[in-house]
């Protein structure tokens, strides 16, 4: 059994289910278990079916996997969601607001809110971006805030994810998958609708264009190509969107505009959602050596000719050493208290911070401050001694480039076994739309799931799996 | 006085070019030194498609090739009336943050070589070492024209002990960053009293001066711009002020000319 200090979303210590699970459970305690193995499996034949795959890095052979997909939806109420949400639009607004003010007058260092060399020395931080207004003061189009559980009421952000977060498409399917296989619960569960999602993204993303673009904005989806690990949320994006899918040598500079070839010659494009990363997206003005990039889309940009989602530059707000000043942030550009709270974190630059987490690394979470997908972490309780020690020499050699956190008690849902239902930790990455006029969270989002019994790792390139997510109608 | 100045850059290649882009940092700005009577930059074989400031206040053109292009020409003109300011630019402008001039590139990284050369300088003030580091740049690297390459790091030019004025440029930011004074690149037009036909365009570097603000120093010459002095574009290297900076699809077999003519009205 697990640890009482654990929340379980669905049950409470005595058994008894949690208010937004009492349907779900009642409508699951009148199921066949045989019947729910084999919905397991259809479920699974529908993702492979629909080609929903990515790659894992650092493997010999590349190969296309399948998260796994759980039956078991994660399911909030109304009442914690809007709690959740207004947090969520806070820090957005935030976020947007201190990548502006970074890129222009940098009160926030001027304040002494936030050290200088937190941006001077930081790699995230994009000297091209000085001084540039993007269309409607938008840079982050699109962001996901991956939170964790800890209490009825206790969410941490674990962290922002504002620069080219994916994972809406599962969101998407996932919701797809159940409504096609689990009809009769939704028709006794009013859940809110995620499947506008590709409608308000073009909206959002439309509502972004430069001035120069007509009444109909033109939007595309930009991707590195098939070798991507993200290729096919970029084609399925593109595709719901009703917009073309393009790579970099589709596109060049036509009339002072970035323009894709078409049966009819070159079109310009108003609004480019990129999902390649700031270096490699103009071989002109950044890396050279870059092949999916289009070179000179930099000079439109910074020319009003186009708006790129999301801005280059916005890396500088969801560095890991950043994320520690985020209650400050929060604060500094909004006037409120953060109404989500940031997970305490050691920033290993800082000599005594640094002390602390080499004395204490069995404990700890360490990250690396530009890492991302769960690759080169250390989790301290269940780290093998070869790993600590690992660990320690990295530190002492690049203390800066780590953060430390402590080990959080996720909160757990159940996931469907040859067993019954089993307690598994999960996150959760709601997915924010912002343009000028609006922030727009997807009611729910991503909920990932570590599917090893006690792991706390969630990140599907390390053995994760992920859920529908459901926010009730209150 | 007052400068006409014409920089023409030919581009002929044995290939069509497919497609092409340039960059061009070649607009000279009013500042506290110049006055900017008359400019205008004439594309021939190509197009201007766009132009915008960037985040050194530079004004930026972006101009396309003509499809199959073999002859490419890029000619700027005008006329620059220029103050005496003995070197002095003044105030620090823009939303670039002084702390930018700080920041090392691949270029300008000091190494040994440029931390051995500032190790003696103790002048009292900032303005007096960086004199002092102008004078000991010059002879530490003697200024000799086609040895140097122009892909050299500072290092590299103090390793070899020659250079030109881009290579004297970028060893003098190396050290001035590396003594915590923020540096950038500059490239402009001087013009040599003795004749027209300039042979190529001129570099020199540019300090903040607690007080004075920006000032210049052209090591190469062992001054201060003067009179003679047109600014154009600054950065925190060569690359980033670079008059042309280009990427195509074909054209091989690309020679350039370039002819430059500084002349007092």
């Amino acid at each position: 059994m697990e640890n009482g200090d654990i929340l379980n979303e669905m049950w409470h210590a005595d058994g008894s289910a949690r208010q937004p699970y009492k349907d779900f459970q009642s409508w699951f305690e009148g199921e066949d278990l045989s019947r729910l193995r084999a919905k397991q499996r259809e479920a699974e034949d529908i993702f492979r079916l629909t080609g929903i795959t990515f790659n894992v890095y650092g493997r010999a052979q590349a190969e296309e996997k399948i998260i796994p997909f759980d039956i078991v939806p994660r399911i909030l109420s109304g009442r914690e969601w809007q709690k959740l949400s207004r947090g969520i639009e806070q820090r957005v607004r935030a976020i947007n607001a201190f990548l502006y003010d970074i890129y222009h007058r940098q009160e926030i260092i001027r304040s002494g809110r936030v050290p200088k060399e937190m941006i001077s020395k930081n790699a995230a931080f994009l000297p091209a971006m000085i001084g540039v207004d993007p269309p409607g003061g938008v840079y982050t189009h699109i962001v996901g805030i991956d939170l964790v559980r800890t209490g009825e009421d206790q969410f941490y952000v674990l962290e922002d994810n504002a620069r080219t977060p994916s994972g809406v498409s599962y969101m998407l399917e996932n919701r797809e998958t159940m409504l096609q296989m689990f009809p009769e619960l939704f028709a006794r569960n009013r859940v809110q609708a995620v499947q506008n999602y590709p409608r308000d993204l073009w909206r959002s993303l439309a509502a972004s264009a430069p001035s120069v673009s007509n009444a109909t904005p033109t939007v595309a989806v930009l991707t590195p190509g098939i070798y991507n690990s993200a290729y096919f949320e970029h084609a399925f994006l593109a595709d719901q969107m009703g917009v073309e899918l393009v790579e970099g040598h589709d596109l060049r500079i036509v009339d002072g505009r970035v323009a894709m070839r078409t049966t009819r010659g070159y079109h310009p494009i108003d609004v480019l959602y990129r999902r390649v990363d700031d270096d490699f997206l103009d071989p002109l003005n950044f890396n050279p050596e870059s092949t999916l990039g289009v070179p000179g889309i930099m000079d439109v940009y910074r020319a009003g000719g186009i708006t790129i989602a999301n801005a280059p530059g916005t890396g500088i707000a969801d560095d890991k050493a950043i994320y520690s000043y985020m209650p400050e942030i929060v604060e500094f550009y909004t006037g409120e208290k953060a109404i989500l709270e940031n997970v305490p974190t050691w920033r290993c630059s800082d000599s005594d911070s640094l002390a602390y987490v080499l004395d204490n690394l069995n404990d700890l979470v360490v990250k690396e401050v530009h890492g991302s997908g769960g690759y080169g972490m250390l989790i301290g309780p269940t780290a093998t001694k070869k790993d600590i020690a690992l660990f320690r020499k990295k530190l002492q050699a690049r203390p800066g480039n780590y953060i430390a956190q402590p080990t959080l008690s996720l909160s757990t849902v159940p996931v469907f076994t040859r067993a019954g239902l089993a307690p598994r930790h999960v996150d959760l990455r709601p997915f924010v739309l912002v343009s000028p006029n609006s922030v727009n969270i997807t009611p729910g989002g991503l909920t990932r799931v570590a599917l090893k019994k006690g792991s706390l790792v969630v990140n599907s390139s390390q053995g994760g799996g992920t859920k529908d997510t459901w926010v009730l109608e209150d | 006085m007052r400068l006409n100045i014409r920089h023409t850059s030919r581009y002929q290649f044995d290939a069509p070019v497919y497609y092409g882009l340039q960059q061009l940092r070649k607009t000279p700005k009013t500042t506290q030194q110049q006055t900017i009577v008359s400019w205008e930059t004439h594309i021939t074989g190509g197009q201007k498609e766009l132009s915008y400031h960037d985040h050194h206040n530079n004004v930026v053109e972006l101009v396309s090739f003509d499809r199959d292009a073999t002859d490419v020409t890029i000619e700027s003109n005008g006329t620059v009336e220029v103050h005496e300011t003995h070197g002095v630019l003044g105030p620090h402008r823009g939303f670039a943050p002084l702390w930018l001039y700080l920041r090392a590139t691949p270029l300008t990284r000091a190494g040994p070589l440029c931390k051995n050369l500032i190790k003696d300088i103790n002048e009292a003030t900032p303005l007096a070492r960086l004199h002092a580091l102008s004078t000991s740049i010059l002879d530490a690297a003697k200024y000799e024209i086609g040895t140097s390459h122009p892909g050299w790091t500072a290092e590299d030019v103090l390793t070899h002990g020659v250079g030109v004025c881009q290579d004297h440029a970028h060893v003098f930011i190396a050290c001035a960053r590396e003594m915590r004074i923020p540096a950038r690149y500059v490239s402009g037009y001087l013009m040599l009293d003795d004749r027209v036909d300039q042979d190529a365009s001129h570099a020199w570097a540019e300090a903040f001066v607690p007080d004075l603000g920006w000032v210049g120093f052209d090591i190469s010459n062992g001054i201060s711009p003067d009179i003679r002095y047109v600014r154009v574009a600054t950065g925190l290297d060569y690359p980033e002020a670079a008059p042309i900076t280009g990427t195509r699809l074909g054209g091989t077999g690309e020679s350039l000319s370039v002819q430059i003519m500084v002349a007092q009205q």
